[in-house]
């Protein structure tokens, strides 16, 4: 039994585990099941994860608004420039976005760990497979440690925009993302931690502030950078960088600063973005709050 | 660690909400199940956040949906209306004041041929959801594994029969509730289970002396 990442790690350690590993058998002990249930499980998780991601790329989706509809067409077009920061993130982000826009117009995905955030995870782990070449093994014992980092932010910090902001949703599939990346890559348990603590320290006190209360703008961006957010966390860590605050203190540090935001700039909309005139226009002319 | 990792890698669902869509499809099925005849007018009343940003989380198609018998995951949740008009269903949507219950919380009425059956539910966060309230009953309804719900006239034994009856057919029961609206009236009686339940038990449990209706809820 783990309850922080110092128990977690420690625990691989002690029993000559992989991170994944010990995710497996808590599953397996946690819900009395076996090992080909959780993976057959997970393999369609993944399977819902990676159709959101794609299905927008080449069919804008339709939504209550539109305000995001066809935003993953356009970045992939565009990916195939290059653009400034490479052909391979203006794909992820493209694929981020698809899987928000699938969300947003009450298509099939799959929480990762929240609806809102759905984008991060695939879209960071398609990516780094692709380059890495990974295989469905590979891709299987990242899910696990993505799914182990969400289910510690979960228990010792929060996973809802109502609670924490934007930072405990796309921030904490961001921190997900990169343990997920850092695992692929081949990464040090070690690494995990600090990836996972880059991820959160960039994005600190981010706030939740959905135009007209719609999980679109600026969902989708969002996911988008935090995309690329914990593709250059796992990169950071893997260069050996040190986030000197251990990723137990961090997940602290985000719970109490979500609990420090004022209830404006935690899923209400009525706060950040969705409180400017455009957002506030937005709102009314949508008439969203009549039943 | 005692959170699954499918809870934080799911619900597999149709967006954008987990509370706002997953569970209001989730908690309208499930009041659906327990309304157990078939309506030809449903009417949802809403409140809080749920009344509020309604439209634009699609709750209204969700919950129109769960009424149908539509999953949480199932794409037609998008067409509800279109569907619900094929099927000759008439659907309401009005705000009321639900605080005493829950942020997100509706009053389900359903409309049937010789009578009615009203449901009180609230979507918890997350997809998950509970059922407060069936009628007159006071009740407390998860479906979060197969669940049984038992209505009975409050006589000694009836527990214990029921009981008897799961044991026998090698069910293993996780959490049992009761409730009654006064000593010796109609009594309902809530039974979580640890696996599935078959069929036939539910007919046996019909069967026994007192009971009056038994609704099974299998929604995982």
């Amino acid at each position: 039994m783990y309850h922080s990442f110092k128990e977690w790690f420690a625990a691989a350690e002690r029993r000559g585990l992989s991170l994944a590993q010990v995710v497996l058998e808590n599953e397996m002990a946690l819900e009395e099941t076996d090992v080909e249930t959780v993976l057959a499980t997970l393999a369609d998780r993944w399977q819902v994860m990676r159709a959101a991601a794609e299905k927008a790329l080449d069919a804008p989706q339709p939504m209550t608004g539109g305000l995001i509809s066809g935003q993953a067409q356009k970045q992939t077009h565009y990916a195939e420039t290059g653009g400034f920061t490479g052909a391979a993130l203006n794909k992820a982000m493209a694929w981020a976005l698809s899987a928000s826009e699938v969300n947003a117009s009450m298509g099939r995905i799959c929480a990762a760990p929240t609806a809102g955030a759905c984008g991060v995870l695939p879209a960071a782990l398609m990516a780094a497979a692709e380059l890495l070449w990974a295989g469905a093994r590979q891709i299987q014992d990242a899910l696990l440690v993505a799914s182990g980092v969400g289910a510690l932010i979960s228990r010792n910090a929060t996973v809802a925009g109502a609670e924490g902001g934007c930072q405990a949703e796309c921030g904490a599939a961001a921190a997900m993302a990169a343990a997920a990346v850092v695992t692929l890559a081949g990464g040090s348990n070690a690494m995990v931690g600090q990836a996972v603590s880059i991820a959160l320290m960039n994005c600190m006190g981010l706030v939740c502030d959905p135009v007209a209360g719609l999980v679109q703008l600026p969902c989708s961006f969002r996911n988008a950078s935090q995309t690329v957010s914990a593709l250059l966390s796992a990169d950071l860590a893997l260069a050996g960088q040190d986030a000197v605050i251990p990723p137990d203190e961090v997940l602290e540090a985000m719970a109490r600063t979500g609990h420090s935001l004022p209830a404006a700039l935690r899923e209400t909309g009525m706060g950040g973005v969705a409180a400017t005139p455009t957002g506030k226009r937005l709102k009314k002319e949508l008439k969203l709050d009549e039943l | 660690m005692d959170i699954s990792i499918f809870e934080v890698l799911g619900p597999v669902m149709i967006g954008p909400s987990s509370s706002h869509t997953a569970g209001a499809a989730r908690l309208a099925r499930v009041a659906a199940l327990i309304a157990a005849r078939p309506f030809s007018r449903v009417d949802f009343g809403l409140s809080g956040s749920f009344a509020r940003t309604c439209r634009g989380h699609g709750t209204n198609k969700a919950l129109l949906a769960g009424a149908m018998g539509l999953a949480a995951d199932d794409e037609r949740i998008r067409n509800a209306e279109a569907l619900a008009a094929q099927r000759g269903l008439e659907a309401r949507f009005y705000e009321e004041d639900l605080d005493w219950l829950h942020e997100n919380a509706a009053h389900i009425t359903f409309y049937h041929a010789d009578g009615q059956t009203e449901v009180w539910g609230a979507s918890l966060g997350g997809g998950r959801i509970r059922v407060s309230r069936i009628g007159g009953f006071e009740t407390d309804i998860r479906a979060e594994c197969p669940t049984l719900v038992v209505h009975h006239l409050d006589r000694p034994g009836v527990v214990s029969e029921v009981s008897r009856t799961l044991a026998e057919s090698g069910l293993n029961i996780a959490v049992m509730r009761l409730a009654r609206q006064a000593k010796g009236q109609a009594a309902s009686l809530v039974i979580e289970m640890d696996g599935a339940i078959p069929p036939e038990v539910g007919e046996r449990v019909r069967q026994l002396q007192h009971v009056t209706e038994v609704i099974v809820i299998d929604v995982s």
